[in-house]
């Protein structure tokens, strides 16, 4: 089994027509640190990208005998993908070390991700890396509205681009606030008026050596900015939102695993996005876990907790879903387990619970987790 | 690669700790893969009791479900399984249903 921080990350670059995918793709390129990076697009734009390995896919859908459209594998993709990665392995193109794929406008990038991380073949070659969302400030507000095709980029976007927030009115505040609403989780950027980081943006993220500690300190940002989010969906958002669930005492992890896959299975069209940072019971550091609709990738871990805090953190991004019988149904798997909490801690997710110094509750008994908000 | 049925292995499911050894790796006691199946099934059917299923193991690499008439599917992992159930009860498994929460028992 080839260790996953081996294999070659594959970032996919989505965004609403016009927003400025390939503008943003073209400026990447031109870092030394992306100089060995294959790009497959899928429709040719107005703008050129001068690079020396692109590769073009037609769109075809595979549909899986029982999946969603999310569980499709794309066909153009696995093919395009097999074929790069063939040519590397013989010397025929040079040997890139990692993949940009710029979507169609239009384009729903789970299935993307899906064929990534599921393929029989691909799984052993290449990992998804971060997801990046162009958003256009002068016309983002009124595409999200009126086309949920873009509230799900947004949605499972890793990173949030604004682009010509320049040329809007209000600098981009108001696209900001829409895109935050719906997903909290992910850093935004602002093109015209911040310098462009390939590594914030492409090379840095949970699986590589170099950017794990900075990628957490983002996500503990996306946690404590859902901490305030109820999940419901706003004018602009078609019903998705998100939330962070707050959690006192260890957790089981195979209760965890049950209830999550099960979740997935049924509810894994509404889950856009999942980010965790998890105090397992039994597991002295904490455990990572990201998903995206159904696919969830390896847990991974951090060394050691980054604070007293060890309180159980996990960011939903729905669509249509209440946020209180999330909790619920995860408080009861939880009590069925072998680990009831241990100790728990007090409520409230500003306030920090210094788990590993409080002794054992004398009364605890086996009602679950606590949830704190 | 499987030399008898000709299936590409996958890398194991995200919900086995032995398929990510690194993000376990700090855990105080060891779990063998062989318990932590065990107790996957038992709490497994802790759920599946609703809808009248019952999971067992088979050869430590697969999962057969079963009805209570004897219909059954072999499963390689935890997510095979509620589509399974799904599959062989012709109703959904959702982990929100209030009756399927209020029928779970507690350890």
């Amino acid at each position: 089994m080839t260790a996953y921080d081996t294999l070659i990350p594959i970032n996919i670059v989505t965004g609403f027509l016009g927003s400025g995918k390939t503008t943003l793709l073209a400026r990447l390129l031109k870092s030394p640190a992306l100089r060995d990076t294959a790009v497959l697009v899928n429709e040719f734009g107005e703008v050129g990208l001068d690079h020396h390995l692109i590769e073009h896919a037609e769109e075809s859908v595979l549909l899986m005998d029982s999946g969603c459209l999310c569980c499709a594998i794309r066909g153009d993709l696995q093919g395009a993908l097999k074929s790069l990665f063939s040519q590397r392995e013989r010397g025929e193109i040079p040997a890139f070390r990692r993949v940009a794929i710029e979507t169609s406008g239009l384009a729903d990038p789970t299935p993307i991700a899906y064929t990534i991380l599921a393929e029989p073949v691909l799984q052993h070659h290449f990992r998804l890396g971060n997801v990046v969302t162009v958003v256009d400030a002068v016309n983002g507000a009124a595409q999200l509205e009126r086309h949920p095709e873009s509230v799900k980029q947004a949605a499972i976007a890793d990173r949030l681009v604004l682009t010509k927030t320049a040329m809007a009115d209000d600098a981009g505040a108001a696209v900001r606030a829409a895109v935050r609403k719906i997903n909290a989780a992910a850093p935004v950027l602002d093109l015209d008026a911040e310098p462009l980081d390939p590594d914030a943006l492409l090379t840095g993220d949970l699986y590589s050596a170099d950017g794990k500690r900075r990628e957490i300190a983002g996500w503990l940002d996306g946690f404590a900015g859902a901490a305030g989010e109820d999940g419901d969906g706003h004018d602009h958002s078609h019903g998705v939102g998100s939330f962070c669930l707050w959690f006192d005492g260890p957790m089981d992890w195979t209760a965890f695993g049950l209830w999550m896959s099960m979740l997935l299975n049924h509810h894994g069209e509404r889950v856009l996005r999942v980010k965790g940072m998890l105090n397992v019971a039994g597991v002295a550091d904490p455990v990572l876990i990201n998903g995206v609709q159904h696919i969830v990738h390896p847990p991974t871990h951090m060394t050691g907790w980054p604070d007293g805090d060890h309180r159980s953190r996990i960011v939903f991004i729905v669509q249509g879903m209440d946020r209180a019988e999330i909790e619920g149904s995860l408080a009861a798997f939880n009590r069925m387990a072998a680990h009831p909490p241990a100790i728990l801690g007090p409520a409230g997710a500003g306030r920090a619970a210094p788990a590993d110094r409080r002794p054992p509750h004398p009364f605890h008994s086996n009602a679950g987790l606590r949830f704190s908000r | 690669m499987c030399s008898l049925c000709g299936v590409l292995g996958g890398r194991g499911h995200w919900t086995e700790s032995s398929s990510s050894p690194e993000a376990f790796a700090s855990r105080q006691e060891e779990v063998t893969r062989r318990r932590e199946r065990q107790e996957r099934i038992r709490l497994a059917n802790r759920v599946l009791g609703h809808y009248g299923l019952k999971l067992t193991d088979f050869g430590g690499g697969a999962y057969v479900l079963s009805t209570r008439t004897g219909r059954s599917k072999i499963v390689d992992n935890i997510t095979e399984v509620w589509i399974a159930a799904e599959d062989l009860t012709g109703r959904g498994c959702d982990p929100l249903d209030p009756s399927l929460l209020a029928g779970l028992p507690a350890r």
